[in-house]
This record gives C-alpha cells, sequence and structure tokens, in this order.
C-alpha cells in the first residue's frame, strides 16, 4: 500500500477514536467543563498533560532545530523540560489547594482584585492565541503534505474535529483524548526513531545509540563533528549563541513554561494536593521519553542528510528529495552549473536550501522505512497539533466565560447559562484561531516562540509571590505584571520587529545592540523573559514594601495553600 | 494544625526546596552551559560530557529530581499530620 493509502486508515482510525471518547467523557457540569470534575488520576493527567504540552512544535519542529543548530538546540531541550520541576516544586501543588478552575482565579483572590484579574485574564488569553495559531498552522500542513489536500482544507478540517470535542467533552472531553493523543504521538515518534537508530549504530535505544559508533567503528557525533566540519559549518558538538544568551532564553523557556496558564490549569484537575505533585513528575516522565530521543534523531537526520546529498549527483538524489522540492520546502539551485549539489555553510556557494520544520517528517522517508512508519509520524503530527490546540481552547474559553462572564460581569449566572456561555467562547475561540491558521500574520511564528517571554514576565513572578510571600499585596503583584508584560512587550517590538527603526529591515542590524553585551553578543528577544522577569520581582517586592499589607483573610489563604491537607474539590467558591 | 507546627512544616519544605533546585540549576546551567567547555573535554562512549548534559543528563536528572521531591513531601506530611 501507498503512504497515501496508509495515511487515510490510520488518520481515520485516530480521528474516530478522538470522537469516540470526546462522546463518552462529554461535560455535564460547569466543572466538568473546567476541570474534568477535579477527578483525573494522576497517570492519565500526567500523559494528558504531555499531550498538552507537545505541539505540533515539539513533534514536527524540534528535531529539525537541533539537527540545524547543534549544541544551541539545548537551549529548548532544557527549557521546555525544565520548566516542569519549578511547576512541580512551586506551583502545582499550591495551586490545587487553593482549588479554583484558572490561573486568573488565583490571581483575583490573591491579590483581592479585579484590576488584578482582568489583567491575568489579558495576559493569558494573548499568551493562548499567539499560540493556538500556530497549532492550527501545523494541521494544516501535516493534512496537505500526506492527505494532498491543500492547507486551508486541512485547516478546516482540523477546526471541525477540535471544535467537537472541546465544545462537547469540554476539560472533561479534552483529558480523555489527549491520553489516547499521547500513545499515538509517543508511538509515531519512537517507531522511526528505533528503526533508524537500530539501522545506523546497532543499537535500537537511540539515546544510547547516537553516542555509539556506525559500521565504520566511528562515533557517530565524531563524524558528524568532523563532516560539519569539512562543509564550513560549526561543529555540531558546539554552539555559536553567546553563553549569556543561551542561559537567557533557557531560563526564559523554564520559567515560562511553569507560567503557562494551559499547562497550570492541568494540575486542577487532580483529587489531591498528593496527586498533583506526582502528576508533574508523570508528565515530565512522559515527555522526556520525547525529548530525550528528540536530539537522537537530530544527529541520525543531519548525517544522514550530509551523507545522502553532499556532492551528490543531482540526477541520482533519491525520491524523497523530489517529493519535498514539490512543496517550495527544500530548493535546489545549481549555482555553478555542475549538476552536483554543494551543500556548504558559504551562502554564495551553497545550492540546497532546506526548511528544517521537514526534517522529521522527511526522516522516514530519508532512511528508507516502510511507508506505514511514514503514515504514521503524519497522525503522530496531528494527535500533537490537536491536543495542544484543544487544550489552548479551553483557557481561552474559561478565561471568558468563568473569569469574565461569571467572576466580573454578572457574577449570578445559573451553572447552566455559565457551561453555554463556556461552550459558545470555546467555538468562537476555534474560529478564531482557524483564521489565523488559513491567514497567517507575518508574525504568529516568531509570536509562538515569545510567548514564553510574555509568560515568564507577567504570571510566574505573581504566582511565587502570591505563594512564598505572604506580604506581597495588589500594589506590588499589579504594577510587577505590568512593569514585566510592558518591558517584554517593548523590547520584542524594538528587536524582534524593528518597529521603532523602520521595520522588519532594520531588525539584523540591530543585534548589536541588544542588552547586557559583554563583548561576546546580548541577549536576544526570545531570551529577554528572564530579564522582564527579574524586573517584575524585583519592582513588586519594591512597591509591595512601601503599600499597605494584604488584608488578614488573604494572608490566612496563603497559610491555607502551603499545608496540603483538607484540599478538597476544586469549587467555583 | 498550630502556628509553631505550620512554621516547622514550612521551614522543612524550603530546606527541600533549596537543595533540589540546587542540582536542578547545577545539571543545568552549571554543567549544561557554563562549564560546557570544559566538561566538553572528558569523553564517554561517544559523547563530551558538556554535550551529553545539556541534551540527556539535565533531563533525566529532572525527572529524578521530581520523583525525589514527591517522595521527600510524602514523608514530611507523614510527619506532620497534613498527609491525606
Amino acid at each position: 500500500m501507498g503512504i497515501l493509502t496508509w495515511t487515510w486508515i490510520l488518520v481515520g482510525i485516530t480521528f474516530t477514536l478522538y470522537i469516540g471518547i470526546a462522546i463518552w467523557a462529554r461535560a455535564g457540569t460547569s466543572k466538568e467543563f473546567y476541570v474534568a470534575g477535579g477527578g483525573v488520576p494522576p497517570i492519565l493527567n500526567g500523559m494528558a498533560t504531555a499531550a498538552d504540552w507537545m505541539s505540533a512544535a515539539s513533534f514536527i519542529s524540534l528535531a529539525g532545530i537541533v539537527s540545524f543548530t547543534g549544541y544551541d538546540g539545548a537551549v529548548y531541550l532544557m527549557g521546555w523540560t525544565g520548566g516542569y520541576v519549578l511547576l512541580a516544586l512551586l506551583l502545582a501543588p499550591y495551586l490545587r489547594k487553593f482549588g479554583k478552575f484558572t490561573v486568573p482565579d488565583f490571581i483575583g483572590d490573591r491579590y483581592y482584585s479585579n484590576t488584578a484579574r482582568v489583567v491575568a485574564v489579558i495576559a493569558a488569553l494573548i499568551v493562548s492565541f499567539t499560540y493556538v495559531a500556530g497549532q492550527m498552522r501545523g494541521v494544516g500542513i501535516v493534512f496537505s503534505r500526506y492527505l494532498e489536500v491543500d492547507i486551508d482544507t486541512g485547516v478546516y478540517i482540523g477546526m471541525a474535529i477540535v471544535l467537537f470535542y472541546a465544545v462537547l467533552g469540554g476539560m472533561k472531553g479534552i483529558t480523555y483524548t489527549q491520553v489516547a493523543q499521547y500513545c499515538v504521538l509517543i508511538f509515531a515518534f519512537m517507531v522511526p526513531a528505533i528503526f533508524i537508530s537500530f539501522q545506523m549504530t546497532g543499537n535500537p535505544i537511540p539515546q544510547l545509540g547516537f553516542g555509539s559508533a556506525g559500521e565504520d567503528g566511528i562515533y557517530l557525533l565524531d563524524k558528524l563533528d568532523g563532516l560539519q566540519r569539512e562543509l564550513g559549518f560549526t561543529e555540531y558538538t558546539s554552539g555559536s549563541k553567546s553563553m549569556i544568551d543561551v542561559f537567557a532564553i533557557t531560563f526564559a523557556l523554564m520559567v515560562g513554561t511553569a507560567g503557562l496558564p494551559h499547562v497550570i490549569v492541568r494540575f486542577f484537575t487532580v483529587p489531591k494536593v498528593k496527586d498533583a505533585r506526582v502528576s508533574a513528575g508523570w508528565a515530565l516522565f512522559f515527555i522526556a521519553i520525547l525529548y530525550t530521543t528528540v536530539p537522537a534523531v537530530a544527529v541520525f537526520a543531519r548525517t544522514n542528510l550530509i551523507e545522502t546529498v553532499s556532492n551528490k549527483n543531482y540526477s541520482e538524489l533519491p525520491q524523497w528529495v523530489s517529493n519535498w522540492e514539490k512543496t517550495g520546502l527544500l530548493k535546489y539551485e545549481d549555482k555553478n552549473e555542475d549538476g552536483i549539489v554543494q551543500y556548504v555553510a558559504d551562502k554564495s556557494v551553497n545550492e540546497l536550501t532546506i526548511d528544517r520544520d521537514i526534517m522529521v517528517l522527511a526522516n522516514p522517508e530519508i532512511a528508507n522505512l516502510p511507508n506505514w512508519v511514514v503514515a504514521l509520524v503524519g497522525a503522530g503530527g496531528l494527535a500533537a497539533a490537536l491536543s495542544t490546540a484543544a487544550g489552548l481552547l479551553l483557557v481561552i474559553a474559561s478565561s471568558i466565560s468563568h473569569d469574565l462572564i461569571k467572576k466580573i460581569i454578572n457574577p449570578k449566572i445559573t451553572e447552566k447559562s455559565e457551561l453555554w456561555a463556556a461552550r459558545l467562547s470555546a467555538a468562537v475561540a476555534v474560529v478564531v484561531a482557524g483564521y489565523f491558521g488559513i491567514h497567517p500574520p507575518g508574525f504568529v511564528a516568531a509570536v509562538v516562540a515569545l510567548a514564553f517571554g510574555l509568560a515568564a514576565a507577567s504570571f510566574f513572578p505573581a504566582i511565587i509571590l502570591g505563594i512564598f510571600d505572604k506580604r506581597m499585596n495588589k500594589e506590588g503583584a499589579i504594577t510587577g505584571m505590568i512593569i514585566g508584560l510592558s518591558l517584554m512587550v517593548w523590547y520584542m517590538l524594538k528587536f524582534k520587529f524593528g518597529i521603532f527603526d523602520g521595520g522588519k529591515g532594520a531588525v539584523a542590524g540591530l543585534k548589536a545592540d541588544w542588552w547586557f553585551n559583554f563583548g561576546a553578543g546580548g541577549i536576544s528577544p526570545e531570551g529577554f523573559g528572564t530579564i522582564a522577569m527579574l524586573a517584575n520581582f524585583v519592582v513588586s517586592v519594591i512597591v509591595s514594601r512601601f503599600t499597605p499589607a494584604p488584608p488578614q483573610e488573604v494572608q490566612d489563604i496563603v497559610e491555607h495553600i502551603r499545608i496540603p491537607s483538607g484540599a478538597g474539590e476544586a469549587s467555583s467558591h | 494544625m498550630s502556628k509553631e507546627k505550620m512554621k516547622a512544616y514550612w521551614k522543612e519544605n524550603l530546606k527541600y526546596l533549596a537543595i533540589l533546585l540546587s542540582v536542578w540549576f547545577l545539571v543545568s546551567y552549571v554543567f549544561g552551559i557554563f562549564l560546557v567547555e570544559q566538561l566538553n573535554t572528558i569523553k564517554f562512549a561517544g559523547f563530551k560530557l558538556g554535550f551529553w548534559f545539556a541534551q540527556q543528563g539535565s533531563m533525566y536528572v529532572f525527572v529524578i529530581l521530581i520523583v525525589v521531591y514527591v517522595k521527600l513531601m510524602n514523608k514530611l506530611d507523614k510527619k506532620y499530620g497534613v498527609d491525606e
């Protein structure tokens, strides 16, 4: 059977499964809609969190990025896993004890202020919308490559599916579909990785395989370093970013991860404080299976790619090259007209440009794996994109129906109307996300990485201080959030979009002006979340010490959330 | 629960956090970033040690840290009678 037939079969089976689960687990109350009734077993919540967390970017793009940047790719590997340590130790248990539905719930109650609540809702919406648009785009791309429909049709199909189970099932439906999606995506990622590892090194465990030697007895990493040097690239195992920037980006991603509302909210769904801790551990375990495999896949793909194309006759290149040429994501331009592929670092000589997003998708084809494996990767990519999109849509829906409508606009709303408001908001959010998927504003891709900086600069300090600093008051927290967020947005506009210096074209020239440049290069906009977060912390603490202490009942709340027993069920009151 | 007991519980909790987060910082930032070049001079199997910490080791340690944290906290909760 061909790849196309296999893909239709696998996508058909998995989608039927997701819909079946959604019907079985549909939500009957607003509590089920927001936090799955608070009764999800920790191991399943861990799996759901992992699927929620690992987006199309983790599944499709990450190995490609690592493959093309070598050591520097570690910022994403460490950044997107290390945040779970912070989440488990500093946030999840306390927020679970607090026992509400959303992050703005915590900010609003802890800082006894609807202003704080609104700031939190706005931050949650900005972060979630930028993120979800990227997911819908991911769905479209996978559909177009594997099912040979155009990208827009792909986005519509994705929208319809997500709409169905997010609106019907709420958090309960999403949680159980995410468990299934995790199984699909991890299987789809691991099967080709194991195949290729065995093929190239004789060791079926990719994590060990990429530290082993190939048939020629040379360690794979040494060989790759050598190939890279020959072609003029930086050695694979050393980086080209400045150390301070590597530090700043890693830190911003870690802290941002711990501040992302769609991740935090998952820990409201387990029964006890103890379960929140355990389930963060399971989540990281399930994530680490994929994340520790990524660097191996990256090395295999990079070595395979160079060996397949470099200095080869163009007419003798394998089939997958022309498959991907059709999509425009791989281009060959015979500059010196010798019919041979020159793939080198020097841009004026280089003849092959490869979009790094294709590495994971093309990998099974590059390694000549059977058709069903190639198709499986497509189904896995869809699972990753859909699960993350659904989680984000739920945050958007609950921000509107719960934090805005129920808590601010109309506190008397009935349970039934609130549930309908939640469903309606989810539906509207899907349509908006779909619109961005079809008409991606140029900034979406750039902003997804920055969503972490925004989350780091706004939520993280406010939540941490709310738990660990009893003296923190609303004046401090609100000023801190606003300063952190504005500083981040300003830096982003200046150095990522060049808004103040004449637009996109100026961006490259501004690189020398990046802050904290001690000779070796400063901090990039991606890493600036670290600085904005520190500013938020400092401002919050200073302002709070010059303004009145929070009222006694709020200080009592803080004492209360520090003790795990008696968490009870999540409630709206 | 009395005020003193609650204070003592919280203090022990903070001590655990300080220790665990120091390890967290050490494996990722110190081994994986600041000292990466120095550690890269050490090799085991086909890996340079600094590179290995940055792309493998730190992540294994993260998982272990949470497991240890869960174990420590469960014991602490029992000791102070705040477990469920």
